[in-house]
């Protein structure tokens, strides 16, 4: 199938980009690394009046490390953070997570920010930048907004950001010292979309979870913490029966959603074991570092 | 054969044939030279795309094609009435050798009735593609919802709605074999298992997806069809047919095939369709289907639910295996094949590689309002092989006997042919015995379940399995297709020429869809004939230039064809010696043919090239006295006589782990063993082998065509639909056991389905190995994580 | 709505080319139906098969997920442009000898996904050249020679430094 009639612009400044989104509202649609963009255009599922191109706009991309925080243009490419020293040495959750992204093709060219404006719930970042606690940047002609990661999320492929707003730039705090992090995902064949993931980042003293997040991705419309499961976990000395109370309490903490993949109580299934595993190689690095 | 094979020219020392040699097509495609349907463009080309139907059953109320007429670049708006009109009347997919079978008769697009989910009911036809579905977009058609028939379980209960009011019912065949007294061995038996298998919807996925670029001359009235095809001689006679266009008139051009595995010894409607736009029009017109399309409307196949059982001695002897098998097929019987071949090759093959007599088989054969089904890779194998394997494995668990042990008492002797088989089928060099005992050589089997057993105590589920097979390879005139009244060829010619160069030009009724069909055609011509390889052309797929023949198809082409191009080749090199005689003075049969020239046997001194009895014989030929009235070309025409088939087997191995948390299954190893008679090129054997295996894995792990209640294909794009990729797939180990077959002297039976027919039943029988110790058990295929999950009793 | 058009001019196989092309237009469609490259192929046109893959600024891209206008300025190579300069000549030599393609319909894409291995080859494991190819779709081979091919050239340039 062959896409439908569009009108392209590439724009040429943030200023552009901006101002075009705000002129064209819904009909305008931002295309930047078009991974997901594309595939529904070439089978007609989403007709856009006009495609605005930001690709070839300067000071969206690049990675830098800017105190404690590692800022992350929205147009750097899943390649980029891949092979990035700073993520690997300052969000080694974030540098886990890019195993799991797609395939090499389609890393070259998908963005960060791509990923996380279209928050498809199955997808690795936006799980991680929520796990981290990130800041999402967006802008419109009439400024810059900055956004929680855990205000961002809304539900299916929804978010915060508003029909005139671009995501600009990724904030992340850097995984302090002591912290270790976890990502584990279970995707039947190698770069697909998950049937469960979890993204782990924690702080273990002595065998106890001190502080701890957990966010659950690919069962549910969006990524979700884990907020009973961890305060199960919390403050007690991790044992069996510590990994039980855990995945009892996620029953209330998830709400899966049946697909093709499976049903959802395979994934309420798939989760609570990812959650042991996360936590119990949690523990392992902890005990490693 | 168990005897001596008498030594041919094909066993000299250094014969090309046995030889690994490489492929001058797979030169082509590293470079990106490959030359696919798509690849040929025309000038003036108009392309082809339809309008389909959104439901799974819809009365056609109105079409309005007005703003798409009027939309720029549009041609040709054409309704499935308008096209019949062009056509010489509807499809009817039955064969007289399938008693009682009926299908209700099929235009090539809907003309009132839609009944399946993507059957075309408008072509746009236009400068572009893009434009042609521009204008697709722009035609309404009025529908009314008809009940759909989703389930074969119910299909046939009395209040289920009838898709065809005509059948009378939705059954579309039935059919029984019996041998032997099953219920006395049953009654009789020490252990009896019973269980149920299901098996989902597959399809056949080859990356080129199906295409066709049809161009007409009003002038000479010839239609040219370049088509991904396997059968091109079928579709000339189909086409012909069914456009009312002789058959001595259109060609039709089998260029590069980018994978066809039985998809494409098929006829569709949409093709038609494009090919009626393009007399209509005059011009080139191209269908190239798309990847959403295609899972819409290429064949489908596997759908089947089996009971099966089997009845066994405490000593682990097999006295009984019966089946019954509930068959979903689509909407329409497909044309010409059928959609019931499947189910009757089930019928044939389960249980086919033991000894046992006593056998039952049945199926019922229902139309649902899915997809048309048809031939697919293997047909009917991985169903009837996992049915029989797994309750094999079942039996021998039973019993407390090894199932490698097991397998041993009951496969049929090596000695023992020929025979007839518990389904009436004959049998005959077979090869069980001596293919299991390389297969416990080779995996290292008492080793395994060592390896197994240390796995276990760590808490690793590791998994060991075993099938046996038969396959079913080159249907004999016999039996189905020509037999039953289907416009198909069971034979196959070759005509080879010597040319005045001393080049050989051989031209085959096979077609090579990267299998190395003209590698080893060339290989089988140059051994026969004494010349080099590189002096030897092979010409297939293309109807102006070929001997007729059916194609490729049923693992066919080098049992078949192979033979023909061996006859063919033995009948010109006797010309060119009777010629080389007269000219030497010498007797024929004192003579060879060494590498391209004439020697005295035994002696490797030239006495005359090819070429030059080339050069005499086509430009000089008065040197020749007037009695030799050669033709420097031989045309031989092989098919089998009395068999059904030929058969070949095989067993197969695989090493699995299974994470029985996640119901993750991770292929470690996996073992062939086949016999596919003489091996003419070892590689390419070997990954007809390797690549059958797979296709068979993905079936077995993640492929199928889910359709909900209301007949919505639910998985109809690449990222839903999962075929195995290089990350999850295994390293094959591969092996030959070359029992000639005695149908032919060339002794080649056929290899491209060993893989694919017993992949998912060996697979299966590991991970249930894996997983018993837990009391589970698999009978489902895909086995999704879930359906593992399931049978451990964790969701 | 009329067909939009815009004029690029972007190098393709070491050759200059300017063209006014639908702004729908994929690339893939852009290099076989315009420039007659036909080496590259489509197997989805949902960025799933990798059959299209080419080279865009030194990356390999999926060809169906990229605007022809996205390329204006570009230097994209396909597998006919790489087959001329002999970048990868011994990795073709050795497909052809492994026979590490059937039908050859997924090869191009095959080729320019494991030539990325090459540039600055590294031992690598069959299991990481699984997974380098895990997103090209192959129906015919099952994988395993395809990853002896890619294995033997890597271990070939290794050897030959």
């Amino acid at each position: 199938m062959k896409a439908p009639k569009f009108n392209y612009i590439k724009a040429e400044t943030r200023q552009q980009a901006l101002e075009l989104l705000d002129q064209l509202g819904e009909e305008g649609r931002i295309l930047a690394g078009g991974q997901s963009l594309m595939p529904t255009l070439n089978m007609r599922l989403s007709q856009p009046g006009t495609l605005i191109d930001i690709n070839k706009v300067s000071g969206l991309g690049g990675i830098t490390l800017e105190g404690n925080v590692v800022r992350i243009g929205a147009m750097t490419r899943h390649v980029e953070v891949a092979n990035s020293p700073i993520i690997a040495e300052h969000l080694p959750l974030i540098a886990e997570a890019m195993q799991h992204v797609a395939h090499h093709a389609v890393r070259n060219r998908g963005t960060i920010g791509g990923s996380i404006a279209l928050a498809d719930p199955a997808a690795e970042m936006p799980a991680c930048v929520l796990a981290l606690g990130a800041t999402l940047v967006v802008e419109s002609v009439k400024g810059r907004r900055e956004i929680a990661a855990e205000d961002y999320f809304k539900g299916l492929y929804e978010t915060a950001r508003e029909a005139n707003e671009l995501l600009v730039e990724i904030l992340i705090p850097v995984e302090k010292l002591g912290d270790v992090s976890v990502f584990l995902e279970l995707a039947q064949r190698h770069g697909d979309f998950a049937m469960a993931g979890l993204a782990c980042v924690a702080r273990v003293s002595n065998k106890t979870f001190e502080d701890l997040r957990l966010v659950y991705f690919g069962s549910e419309d969006k990524p979700t913490l884990g907020t009973g499961a961890i305060a199960a976990v919390v403050g007690r000395t991790w044992s069996a029966d510590c990994k039980e109370a855990a995945a009892n309490a996620l029953a209330n903490d998830l709400d899966p959603m049946t697909n093709l993949q499976g049903s959802a109580a395979m994934k309420l299934h798939l989760q609570k074991v990812l959650t042991g595993r996360a936590l119990d190689a949690a523990i392992e690095r902890a005990g490693a570092a | 054969m168990n005897k001596e094979t008498p030594l041919t020219l094909l066993d000299k020392p250094n014969s090309y044939v046995g030889r690994t040699l490489s492929r001058d097509s797979a030169k082509r495609a590293v470079a990106g030279r490959g030359r696919y349907t798509d690849d040929i463009m025309p000038a003036r080309t108009l392309h082809a795309a339809f309008v389909r139907s959104p439901y799974g059953h819809a009365k056609i109320l109105s079409i309005d094609v007005e703003a798409a007429k009027q939309q720029q670049g549009v041609a040709l708006v054409m309704t499935g009435a308008e096209l019949a009109e062009m056509c010489t009347g509807p499809w009817v997919g039955t064969l007289v050798c399938f008693d009682g079978m009926k299908s209700e008769p099929q235009h090539p697009m809907a003309v009132d009735r839609a009944c399946w989910q993507g059957e075309p009911v408008v072509m746009v036809v236009a400068n572009s593609r893009a434009e042609a579905e521009d204008a697709a977009e722009l035609v309404t058609v009025g529908y009314e919802e008809l009940p759909v028939v989703i389930d074969k379980e119910t299909a046939l209960d009395k209040d289920s709605p009838v898709i065809h009011p005509n059948l009378g019912d939705n059954l579309a065949f039935e059919k029984t074999i019996e041998t032997g007294d099953v219920e006395k061995a049953v009654s009789e038996a020490d252990i009896v298992i019973e269980d149920t298998f299901t098996f989902g919807r597959h399809t056949a996925v080859s990356l080129e997806p199906r295409a066709l670029l049809a161009e007409y001359d009003p002038g000479t009235e010839r239609l040219t069809i370049h088509t991904s095809s396997q059968c091109p001689h079928m579709i000339q006679a189909v086409f012909a047919r069914t456009l009312g266009v002789p058959e001595h008139n259109v060609r039709i051009v089998a260029p590069d095939v980018g994978g066809s595995f039985g998809l494409k010894i098929h006829t569709f409607g949409d093709e038609i369709a494009a090919t009626a736009a393009a007399i209509k029009l005059a011009r080139p017109v191209k269908f190239i289907a798309d990847r959403l399309e295609s899972f819409a409307t290429d064949i489908h196949a596997r759908e089947n639910r089996v009971k099966g059982r089997i009845a066994v001695t405490k000593e682990g002897i097999i006295t009984s295996v019966d089946i019954d098998v509930r068959s979903g097929a689509g909407a329409y019987s497909q044309y010409p094949r059928t959609s019931v071949f499947e189910a009757n090759q089930i019928l044939n093959i389960t249980g086919g590689p033991y000894a046992h007599e006593n056998y039952r088989a049945s199926t019922q054969v229902v139309y649902l309002n899915k997809v048309p089904t048809s031939q697919y890779r293997a047909v009917g194998h991985p169903i009837g092989n996992t049915v029989g394997e797994s309750l094999v494995d079942q039996a021998a668990a039973a019993c407390g006997i090894d199932p490698m042990e097991f397998r041993r008492r009951n496969v049929m002797r090596d000695d023992s042919y020929p025979r007839v088989s518990a389904a009436g089928i004959e049998m005959r060099d077979l090869s069980h015995q001596k293919c299991l005992e390389t297969l416990v050589e080779r995996m290292g089997y008492d080793a395994l379940l060592e390896e197994q057993a240390e796995y276990r105590k760590k808490g690793i589920q590791r998994g060991i399995g075993i099938a046996a097979f038969i396959k079913g390879t080159a249907p004999g005139p016999a039996g189905y297709y020509g037999a039953g009244g289907a416009p198909i060829s069971s034979q196959d010619s070759c005509t080879i020429k010597l040319e005045p160069s001393g080049g050989v030009i051989c031209m085959v009724g096979v077609t090579d869809q990267g299998q190395g069909v003209d590698t080893v055609m060339g290989q089988i011509a140059a051994a026969t004939l004494g010349v080099p390889m590189e002096s030897v052309r092979v010409i297939e797929g293309d109807t102006d230039a070929v001997p007729y023949g059916g194609g490729t198809y049923a693992s066919r082409a080098t049992a078949i064809g192979g033979e023909a191009t061996y006859q063919a080749a033995m009948l010109l090199r006797a010309e060119i010696l009777e010629i080389a005689g007269v000219l030497l003075q010498a007797e024929p049969d004192t003579l060879d043919i060494l590498d391209g020239h004439v020697v005295d046997k035994g002696d490797t001194a030239s006495r005359i090239s090819l070429a030059e009895i080339g050069r005499i014989g086509h430009f000089q030929v008065a040197e020749l006295p007037n009695h030799i009235q050669h033709t420097l070309s031989a045309t031989y025409r092989f098919r089998l006589k009395d068999a059904l088939y030929i058969f070949t087997n095989g067993i197969q191995g695989a090493y699995v782990e299974v994470d029985t948390d996640t119901g993750f299954i991770k292929l470690l190893n996996h073992w062939v063993i086949e016999d596919c008679g003489r091996v003419i090129n070892p590689q390419l054997a070997d990954e007809q082998v390797r690549g059958g295996c797979v296709q068979g894995l993905g079936g077995a792990l993640y492929e199928e065509c889910v359709y909900d209640s209301a007949g919505q294909l639910q998985n109809a794009t690449l990222a839903d639909y999962l075929v195995p990729m290089a990350g999850e797939m295994p390293d094959i180990e591969v092996a030959h056991i070359q029992t000639h077959t005695g149908v032919s002297e060339l002794g080649a039976k056929g290899v491209g389905e060993s893989g694919t027919g017993a992949a998912p039943a060996v697979v299966m029988n590991a991970v249930n190995d894996a997983i018993r110790p837990f009391g589970g058990k698999v009978t489902a295929q895909p086995m999704s994580p879930e359906t593992i999950l399931k049978a451990l009793g964790k969701v | 709505m009329n067909e939009a058009t815009l004029e690029i001019s972007l190098t393709v196989n070491g050759e200059q080319i300017t063209k006014t092309v639908p702004v729908r237009q994929h690339l893939v469609d852009f290099l076989r139906n315009e420039l007659g490259f036909t080496g590259s192929h489509l197997g989805c046109e949902h960025g799933v098969c990798g059959a299209c893959s080419v080279r865009v600024d030194d990356a390999v891209v999926r060809g169906c997920l990229m605007l022809a206008v996205q390329a204006d300025g570009a230097n994209v190579v396909t597998v006919e442009g790489l087959t001329e300069t002999g970048e990868i000549a011994d990795l073709q030599k050795n497909f052809v000898e492994r026979n590490a393609m059937q039908c050859g319909y997924c090869t191009p894409g095959m080729l320019i996904t494991a030539a990325e291995l090459l540039h600055d080859p590294k031992p690598v494991s069959r299991e990481e050249i699984r997974g380098h190819l895990s997103g090209n779709f192959c129906r015919c081979t099952g994988y395993h020679a395809i990853v002896d091919a890619v294995e033997t050239t890597i271990n070939k340039r290794l050897e030959e430094g």
